[in-house]
């Protein structure tokens, strides 16, 4: 009898140390395929038996067929033995969980911008490379994203190899202080995204800190954005994925079903608690 | 309509146990709870309550849902079997009867928890009508009968006689397989008892606790209440109410090492504990105020919205006898509906 709460075994191919305390992890299953489709935006279960399971966002596009990846910041238990995984180690994986950036109905056509503060590109970079690999379905793409130092840039290597050079696609980077050998933007990503002078015709896809995107949202609505044009990706504290062990419940959603993506009016709704 | 003297009822319970695993009230130390049967077991038929509910019989309070062998970089995955066999919860009231439903709504639901279907589907509840109803009693402000509940197999108790009726398919078969201790019966004594009990329960005091403005509440307006702030103070935060309580259906997934593997098991979990939303960077729910408001919210607000209005309550009162320090869910119900 087959049961969601029943993993799959993945295996881990590749570790990219990212920034100091980030790390990306390419997965597939033991005979070398994705552990399932999934669409932008959506999250995976990831396990290391013994130690817990958790929710993790695929960073990955599902437009890459040969693997899934996972980038992963080091910032509590599991997260810290995952860290210490090297290439052949086999983890569970089960999913995909949750609802996907719209990115075949709203998103469609639309001129895009993505706002993203440190380790929150991991969710958006699904859908930028979506929308590069179907790059004639979508309008102007810009990419603002920031984090505390240079070395702290999750998938700096793809930014500046791949996004920059993507047509009609704009990255805006930014750190928050100066730094030796850092010629680009400094300062805090509510503040880059105020200077920009981006169309108040764009939807918006944001995540980050909670801060980031508290002041963000508030200079974009500044700038005329309404809260209809802008979505996010909540995270809340996960063990089924289904809506039913209750740990992710706010109001009378679900995150973990009825999100983890929202758009801003939808999260006016419900009480202040995630 | 079937009868059985109360003298005879072990020959009864006898007879299921042959085929099937019997669970039912039996008082053990100080406690009844639904226990297996066995020959000579204390059976209490005549207790109001078990401390715990009866949902143990389909979200056991632990299970192991598999297990994991770890050899070197290597995980082999073993699912736990799912139970496959027949079994009996005998004596359950009409409130935990209900719980089932509601239960049902979450773990039936797609996607389907097998486990949980799993005993449901080899499951067979014969409930037990009330008919010594007690002030903490308020199950018919959730329509319940407690007269007539829900179940496979009713069975009411007058005078010293059980009374049994079959009301599902199931219910036939169980009857099918006990019937040599059973004789037809007549059914007027437990239609006067019904009647009885119902003018009981109409009595009883929580009868007139107002819930109807719940019915068309606003769930931001019930959220931003004034009044949690004044009911949570006495919180002490142990959870026993959500332990107790036939409708709580939130768990958590934990894994064991036993040496020779790892046992990943669910267990039931309480939203009154700070841990229950803890992630690395701190929980979403800092204050007891904030767990608090969370559980009544959740069976009293969120429940129903996401379940064609049905509270996830169904007024057993276990919370009000347990509780220790005597709050619970009919004081928040009075509290925010302005009654104090």
């Amino acid at each position: 009898m087959n049961d969601v709460l029943i993993p799959k075994i993945g295996v881990v191919t590749d570790v990219r140390q990212d920034t100091p305390d980030v790390k990306t992890f390419r997965v597939v299953t033991p005979d070398g395929k994705k552990a399932f489709e999934h669409m932008p935006g959506q999250c995976a279960m990831l396990s290391i038996p013994g130690v817990g399971e958790a929710m993790f966002s695929i960073t990955s596009s599902p437009t890459n067929t040969e693997f899934m990846e996972f980038s992963i910041k080091k910032c509590g238990c599991l997260t810290d033995w995952l860290h210490q995984m090297e290439v052949g180690q086999m983890i569970t994986i089960r999913g995909p969980y949750g609802n996907p950036f719209p990115v075949d109905t709203e998103l469609k056509g639309k001129n895009l911008i993505f706002i993203a503060g440190g380790i929150g590109l991991a969710p958006l970079r699904s859908v930028i490379n979506y929308c590069r690999d179907k790059r004639s379905e979508y309008g102007n793409i810009d990419i603002v994203y920031g984090s505390r130092s240079a070395d702290d840039l999750v998938d700096y290597q793809e930014i500046i190899d791949e996004w920059e050079k993507t047509e009609g696609v704009n990255v805006y980077l930014t750190i928050d202080r100066e730094q030796e050998g850092w010629d680009g933007h400094v300062g805090f990503v509510p503040n880059y995204v105020k200077e920009l002078n981006l169309s108040v015709d764009s939807t918006v896809l944001i995540c980050g800190p909670p801060i980031m995107i508290k002041f963000t949202l508030a200079g974009l609505q500044e700038l005329g954005f309404k809260k209809e044009q802008v979505y996010t990706t909540l995270e809340l504290r996960m063990k089924c994925g289904v809506g039913k062990c209750g740990r992710c419940n706010v109001g009378s959603k679900y995150v973990c079903k009825d999100g983890p993506v929202f758009r801003f009016d939808q999260i006016d709704e419900l009480p202040d608690e995630y | 309509m079937f009868k059985i003297s109360m003298n005879e009822a072990d020959k009864l319970f006898k007879a299921i146990a042959e085929s099937d695993t019997l669970y039912l009230p039996i008082e053990k130390g100080d406690q009844i709870e639904f226990y297996e049967y066995h020959e000579g077991a204390n059976v209490r038929l005549d207790a109001l309550h078990t401390v715990k509910s009866a949902k143990d019989a389909f979200l056991p309070n632990c299970e192991t849902m598999m297990e994991f062998k770890m050899e070197g970089k290597n995980i082999e995955i073993k699912e736990a079997d799912r139970i496959a066999e027949e079994f009996v919860v005998f004596g359950v009231r009409a409130c935990d009867a209900r719980s089932f439903a509601i239960l049902d709504k979450v773990y039936l639901s797609d996607p389907v928890d097998s486990f949980y279907a799993a005993r449901r589907e080899h499951g067979i509840v014969v409930s037990m009508a009330c008919n010594r109803p007690e002030e903490t009693c308020f199950c018919n402000k959730f329509d319940i009968d407690a007269t007539n509940p829900e179940g496979d197999v009713v069975v009411w108790i007058v005078g010293d006689e059980l009374f049994w009726e079959a009301k599902t398919e199931k219910g036939t078969a169980l009857t099918e397989k006990v019937k040599s201790v059973l004789t037809d019966a007549d059914s007027e004594p437990v239609e006067k008892q019904q009647k009885e009990v119902k003018a009981i329960m109409e009595k009883l005091p929580l009868n007139s606790m107002d819930m109807e403005y719940l019915k068309d509440a606003d769930m931001m307006e019930l959220f931003n209440s004034p009044k949690w702030n004044e009911l949570y103070q006495s919180c002490l935060g142990c959870g026993t109410c959500t332990f107790i309580c036939p409708t709580c259906q939130c768990y958590d997934i934990r894994d064991y090492d036993t040496g020779h593997g790892i046992v990943r098991y669910r267990c039931w979990d309480s939203c009154m504990y700070k841990d229950f939303t803890m992630m690395a960077h701190g929980t979403n729910r800092k204050t007891q105020m904030e767990r608090f408001r969370q559980r009544f919210m959740h069976k009293l607000s969120y429940f129903p919205i996401n379940n064609d209005g049905e509270f996830g309550c169904v007024g057993c009162g276990r919370c009000i006898s347990k509780c220790p320090i005597s709050m619970n869910i009919t004081k928040v119900i009075k509290a925010l509906g302005g009654d104090n």
